[in-house]
């Protein structure tokens, strides 16, 4: 991400509510560099004022217990330098006497960063920290997928790899099983390995009513559902059912876009026509899904899908789309 | 027709002074998704037709925006004009960006990306366009499409989430998408467009290369003759998805979803081929 997008990002902050709150923010974090103590207050520990910096809202607080547990820190001495002093920062540990041979305490505040993240990453595959992020995701605190139709399905961060330094947080939402650019520029500097590649999909395995289904059927109240419209009624999810006990058990938002121009869908034969609607389509039904192999072959390839095709757009729909008629329409 | 479109902007309406309102509204924070319509189509009354039924006070809002107002109701009525004035602003708006002008203006605003850019990671940074969900007002807020994964997406900011959807119409995208088919976005490597906006904006040297560029790019025979060449029928196999795995292994629900979606996407693909080669 270049210095140009960045620009481009901070000028349209807001993800909820003030429009100012980037700039605050920004603020906050200068002050924050010039911080040269690692125990804020005397009251807050080190890792409650971590997760309470701008920017972390993402992160859940580590138990303690977890971070003393040897074996949960396997491997993560190599990663992270002057080791001793970054824990007893973690932990509100009043470091030993002898602190010269550290060059600069800004060094061991981003080595505590590091260790806190990289823990922070392991902590919330647990059972534990499962159920404090289901917490902070039943509150929105990772706020919702961007995607018209995915109807302000709630959204967890995630990662893209599992070694930091490469990637910054994304958001993954279980409804369109995509991932997202987190709305506000404040996330751009946490690092995406924090949260990992496994713990988005970890959690949705775990908490399995907070997944859509991978199968979807309009109601004849959904068919024509308005993004604007309270979403998620629990009255509907009661009555729905996922054959597949391992599965989504919560009612997907199934609704695809149609492009149309001037009331008339765009026909697929169109150079301009959808090519992308695969991406967001669900079956309609469980069974649906197994008429695609391993492979991802049909295994009933036969001609019939032509006519399925023809019925479903019976609608007003523009064959063979002049461009020359559309030009002299709109000079 | 879109060449005397293209002179136009070329040479560019700088008669801001007299546009009084106009200006105003564009420059108003929240209204940036807005780009100038041109006086003469808003003093041609048939581009109105049918709108003095959907505004109150048509003829003061009308008025107003063209800076006709009577200086002696100005004070009394100014406050509700205004609102009235937007929407009748707005809803000319919806119907001059499917105009070539309009289009043309708002073409210059997307390759700025002043619509924002796609959230998805895998559009990588893709410019937005606005589109609404129904052509009646007062329905729904404006959205925003992205021409490469063909999707829809709310506005970040709740400034722009408030906007009419109607004051950009269900059109707008695809009839740009269109009649430009050169512009219709890549489905995978990184976003050109919009990528020197921010550099070259602000001097106007930088101003004048876009505009130099567009100018190239809007020649209708350019715009046309590429886009007689042009096939989409498989770039769909093209587009990068996201697959989610736990501890590196595919999950079973969505690994089939996605194989599904995938053999969809495939035999469109093959559909799209056998069209294409009858035609030839
Ligand atoms: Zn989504
Ligand atoms: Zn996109």
């Amino acid at each position: 991400m270049n210095a140009s997008d960045q620009a481009e990002f901070e000028d349209e902050e807001a993800i909820s509510g003030t429009g100012e709150g980037d700039e605050i923010m920004e603020e906050v974090e200068e002050q924050e560099d010039g911080y040269t103590s690692s125990t804020p207050t005397s009251t807050l520990t080190w890792i409650s004022w971590f997760c309470s910096l701008p920017g972390h809202e993402y992160f859940c607080e580590v138990s303690e217990d977890f971070i003393e547990d040897d074996f949960n820190l396997t491997g993560l001495n190599t990663m992270v330098p002057f080791w001793k002093e970054a824990m007893e920062m973690v932990l509100d540990v009043e470091p030993d006497e002898d602190t010269s041979k550290i060059p600069d305490v800004s060094i061991v505040e981003s080595s505590a960063e590091m260790l806190y993240g990289l823990v922070h990453q392991r902590y919330i595959l647990t059972r534990a920290g499962l159920s404090t992020m289901v917490d902070k995701y039943e509150a929105g605190i990772f706020g919702s997928c961007p995607r018209v139709y995915c109807m302000g399905t709630n959204v967890v961060p995630c990662g893209r790899s599992d070694m930091p330094g490469l990637d910054t947080v994304k958001l993954f939402c279980p409804n369109c099983n995509d991932i997202y650019v987190p709305p506000s520029s404040r996330f751009q500097g946490v690092d995406g390995a924090f949260f990992g590649t496994t713990f988005a999909h970890l959690f949705f395995q775990t908490y399995r009513e907070l997944s859509p289904a991978p199968f979807w059927k309009a109601t004849s109240s959904s068919s024509h559902a308005s993004p604007r419209s309270s979403t998620g009624s629990v009255s509907q999810n009661a009555t729905f059912v996922n054959p597949n006990p391992h599965g989504g058990q919560k009612r997907a938002a199934g609704y695809v876009y149609v492009p149309r121009i001037y009331g008339f869908k765009v026909s697929e034969r169109a150079k301009c026509g959808p090519r992308m609607q695969w991406l967001r389509l669900r079956p309609e039904s469980s069974e649906e899904l197994d008429m695609v192999d391993w492979r991802g072959r049909w295994l009933d390839d036969d001609e019939d899908y032509d006519d399925e095709e023809e019925e479903e757009e019976e609608d007003r729909q523009m064959e063979d789309f002049d461009p020359v008629c559309i030009m002299i329409k709109v000079a | 027709m879109l060449h005397r479109a293209v002179e136009d902007v070329s040479t560019g309406s700088d008669s801001d002074y007299s546009r009084f309102w106009i200006s105003w509204f564009l420059s108003s924070k929240g209204n940036e998704y807005f780009c100038e319509v041109d006086e003469d189509f808003i003093l041609d009354r048939f581009n109105l037709t049918g709108l003095n039924n959907e505004v109150a006070n048509y003829t003061q809002a009308l008025d107003l925006i063209t800076d006709q107002l009577d200086d002696d109701i100005q004070d009394e009525l100014r406050g509700s004009l205004d609102v009235q004035a937007r929407e009748l602003y707005g809803l000319i708006h919806a119907r001059w960006i499917v105009t070539a002008r309009g289009l043309a203006k708002m073409i210059e605003k997307y390759k700025r990306a002043e619509f924002g850019r796609c959230p998805r990671v895998m559009c990588q940074l893709q410019p937005l366009l606005p589109v609404g969900l129904t052509d009646m007002p007062y329905e729904k807020s404006v959205k925003l499409y992205c021409g490469r994964c063909e999707d829809l997406y709310s506005p970040k900011s709740s400034r722009h989430g408030s906007i009419d959807g109607a004051y950009f119409g269900t059109t707008f995208p695809h009839l740009l998408f269109l009649v430009y088919p050169t512009l219709i976005p890549p489905k995978s490597g990184p976003t050109d467009i919009g990528a020197n906006a921010a550099s070259g904006s602000g001097t106007k040297e930088g101003e004048n290369r876009i505009r130099r560029r567009l100018r190239e790019e809007m020649d209708p025979a350019i715009a046309e003759g590429g886009g007689e060449n042009i096939s989409t029928a498989s770039v769909a196999l093209k587009a990068e998805r996201y697959k989610p795995r736990i501890y590196g292994f595919q999950l079973n629900e969505i690994a089939k979803l996605q194989r599904w979606q995938e053999a969809v996407r495939d035999r469109q693909v093959s559909r799209l081929e056998d069209l294409e080669e009858r035609a030839s």
